[in-house]
């Protein structure tokens, strides 16, 4: 049981924070990309206020992977940063954190735009 | 007063021709188009813009070769589409040897473009090219969103129809003799109604059939009013693309003005899909819809004697995305086009 | 034709058709909650060869690229279709968005084109983000001095 439970809670915590986006979508006309600065713009603040650091030790994969969990790091890079360097940390600690995640989508990005053509709507 | 405009002289539908694609090739219509894209919608293009300019060449050159006639015989060419600086009609068409005149009406420019060519034919010329098109890629490129984007289509969206429409109009009753078309009856336009550009307030770019409906209303509304002749008096009067939102509000506002079409009512937005089969939600729209089905189903219904009189009322809402990320709303138009049977 | 823009928009509003909130909610559960248990399996299959920080990196870098590749070969949109915000929350949605806008901008060139379409729907992503984050850090460093 113990091993199956963080994959619950993981599908429990993960599916919750795409019926909210899905909620907002369908009845307040909110565009995706709106929904997904939204999402950045929460993590951050509830990083920053320490209450998404306890949803990731419960939920793992389940509050890291949704888009607020990528606003959780830049909270979490952030801070770490201010505490090491001060205030320069502000301006570098965000990035960093996010640099992984960002980097990895702007590069794969463009190979998908390299290797492949969009194709007509099915 | 002076709102329908008398054609003097009778014009005639000389021919048609039309291209589509994949969708439109399994939908209800399927059958009734003359050309049909490969696989891909792509008309051997490497962008979408492109692949949409070859469908008006095609669909043109398609038109001329029923028409038998060489584009050298027409004496103008009046085209256009979706996209910015209508570039699919004046990159598509710009190979013909005939005189351009490009035109924006949304979804409303097949009307636009035979409405305009009639009153030509009708005066300073014998034959004209009416031409229009949309294609589904290049204009969810421009409007909406990527084509790879994960996204969900609301349900009062339609589906812009990839498909092209050429017709060539003529006064000369003889040049129908060498064309297929000789001895059935042939689509000849009477009159025409300019629309007028109605704001009705709709913000909504996922719902253009409620942003076109009410000027649709108002055009139909005026029309009748100083005609003498009532909808019974039509076989079939179809607008071009209010698709199911749209329709649904024509009949109620032109009901609300004691005036009932909804006898006589089809949509082309409504007929070129199986709406709920091939999952198009509120059905087709875009400057191709109206010009495929139209001819494809109209035109194909006077030449075989099914149908004699019909009302063409070509809808558009002229949305621009940047006025709608700036908070405006959506203005509708509707152009009418009298099209009647006339043997020949 | 006279007509009441706020009464007219409102008559449409009522009249369309909604969206299908419920049915898109179980997906939009089914498909979030799939993807994110993916994710804590693959967690868990890197930790046995990384530290948990790193193994949390290579989850999203590996989500990242599962989801530009189905971009990539078309099949993104078609799962997302029924997906919803299943597929848009979780970060297959930020890649997603990244790879379609370089996918579309292809025909205009690499540079103004891909290069910088990009960054269309990232960008306000990253924007946003940072300046959240930013704001954040400011916050903190003050109280980090008061205390």
């Amino acid at each position: 049981m113990d091993i199956i439970l963080p994959y619950i809670w993981a599908f429990l915590i993960g599916g919750l924070l795409c019926v909210i986006a899905q909620i907002l979508i369908d009845k307040t006309k909110l565009t995706p990309a709106r929904i997904l600065v939204s999402y950045v713009v929460a993590g951050v603040i509830l990083g920053g206020c320490g209450i998404y650091k306890y949803l990731i030790d419960f939920a793992g994969a389940g509050a890291s992977t949704p888009l607020t969990g990528f606003g959780y790091l830049i909270a979490k890079g952030i801070r770490e940063e201010v505490d090491k360097n001060g205030l320069i940390g502000v301006l570098t600690g965000g990035i960093s954190a996010a640099a992984a995640g960002i980097a990895a989508a702007l590069i794969f990005g463009l190979l998908a735009a390299i290797c492949f053509r969009d194709k007509r709507k099915q | 007063m002076g709102n329908i405009i008398q054609i003097p002289k009778p014009v005639y539908i000389l021919s048609s021709a039309t291209v589509v694609g994949q969708h439109e090739k399994k939908g209800p219509l399927g059958e009734y188009f003359d050309i049909v894209g490969d696989a891909d919608d792509t008309f051997g293009c490497d962008t979408w813009e492109k692949s949409e300019s070859e469908m008006q060449r095609l669909a043109l050159s398609r038109a001329l070769n029923y028409a038998v006639k060489k584009d050298s015989d027409l004496e103008a060419i009046l085209a256009g589409d979706l996209l910015n600086q209508c570039a699919g009609s004046c990159y598509g068409l710009v190979n013909f040897d005939t005189p351009f005149l490009g035109l924006f009406g949304a979804c409303s420019t097949a009307a636009e473009a035979l409405l305009l060519s009639s009153l030509l034919c009708s005066s300073h010329m014998n034959r004209c090219a009416a031409v229009s098109s949309s294609h589904n890629a290049s204009a969810e490129r421009q409007f909406r969103y990527p084509l790879e984007y994960g996204g969900q289509r609301a349900p009062t969206a339609q589906w812009t129809v990839t498909g092209s429409g050429a017709f060539i109009l003529s006064n000369k009753k003889e040049d129908f003799v060498n064309t297929s078309y000789n001895g059935s009856p042939v689509p000849v336009i009477s009159d025409v109604c300019i629309g007028k550009s109605i704001d009705a307030g709709i913000t909504d770019a996922n719902n253009m059939g409620a942003a076109m409906a009410p000027a649709a209303a108002d055009t139909l509304l005026r029309y009748f009013k100083e005609s003498s002749s009532q909808p019974r008096d039509f076989d079939i009067i179809m607008t071009g693309d209010l698709g199911f939102e749209g329709s649904r509000i024509l009949c109620d506002l032109t009901a609300a003005e004691g005036l009932d079409i909804s006898a006589v009512h089809c949509d082309g937005g409504l007929i070129i899909y199986d709406r709920i089969g091939q999952d198009k939600h509120a059905g087709g729209s875009g400057c191709g819809c109206s010009a495929v089905v139209l001819a494809a189903q109209v035109l194909r219904g006077i030449r075989t004697g099914q149908v004699a009189n019909i009302l063409f009322i070509g809808t558009g809402a002229l949305m621009n995305p940047t006025a709608i990320q700036q908070g405006a709303s959506i203005p509708g138009i509707a152009h009418l086009v009298h099209i009647s049977s006339d043997i020949l | 034709m006279q007509i009441d823009k706020k009464s007219y928009r409102k008559y449409a509003d009522a009249r369309a058709q909604k969206s299908p909130c419920a049915k898109n909610c179980i997906n939009a559960f089914l498909y979030g909650g799939f993807i994110c248990v993916i994710a804590q399996g693959l967690k868990d299959l890197y930790m046995t060869f990384l530290t948990e920080k790193d193994a949390a990196t290579l989850v999203s870098v590996t989500l990242i690229f599962l989801a530009a590749l189905l971009t990539g070969i078309g099949v993104f949109d078609r799962i997302a279709k029924h997906a919803g915000a299943g597929t848009l929350v979780p970060i297959t949605g930020f890649s997603n968005a990244v790879a379609s806008s370089a996918l579309d901008a292809k025909g205009e060139g690499f540079v103004l084109g891909v290069g910088a379409k990009i960054f269309t729907i990232a960008g306000p992503v990253i924007l946003y983000g940072i300046t959240a984050g930013a704001i954040y850090g400011v916050i903190y460093y003050i109280i980090t001095l008061i205390i």
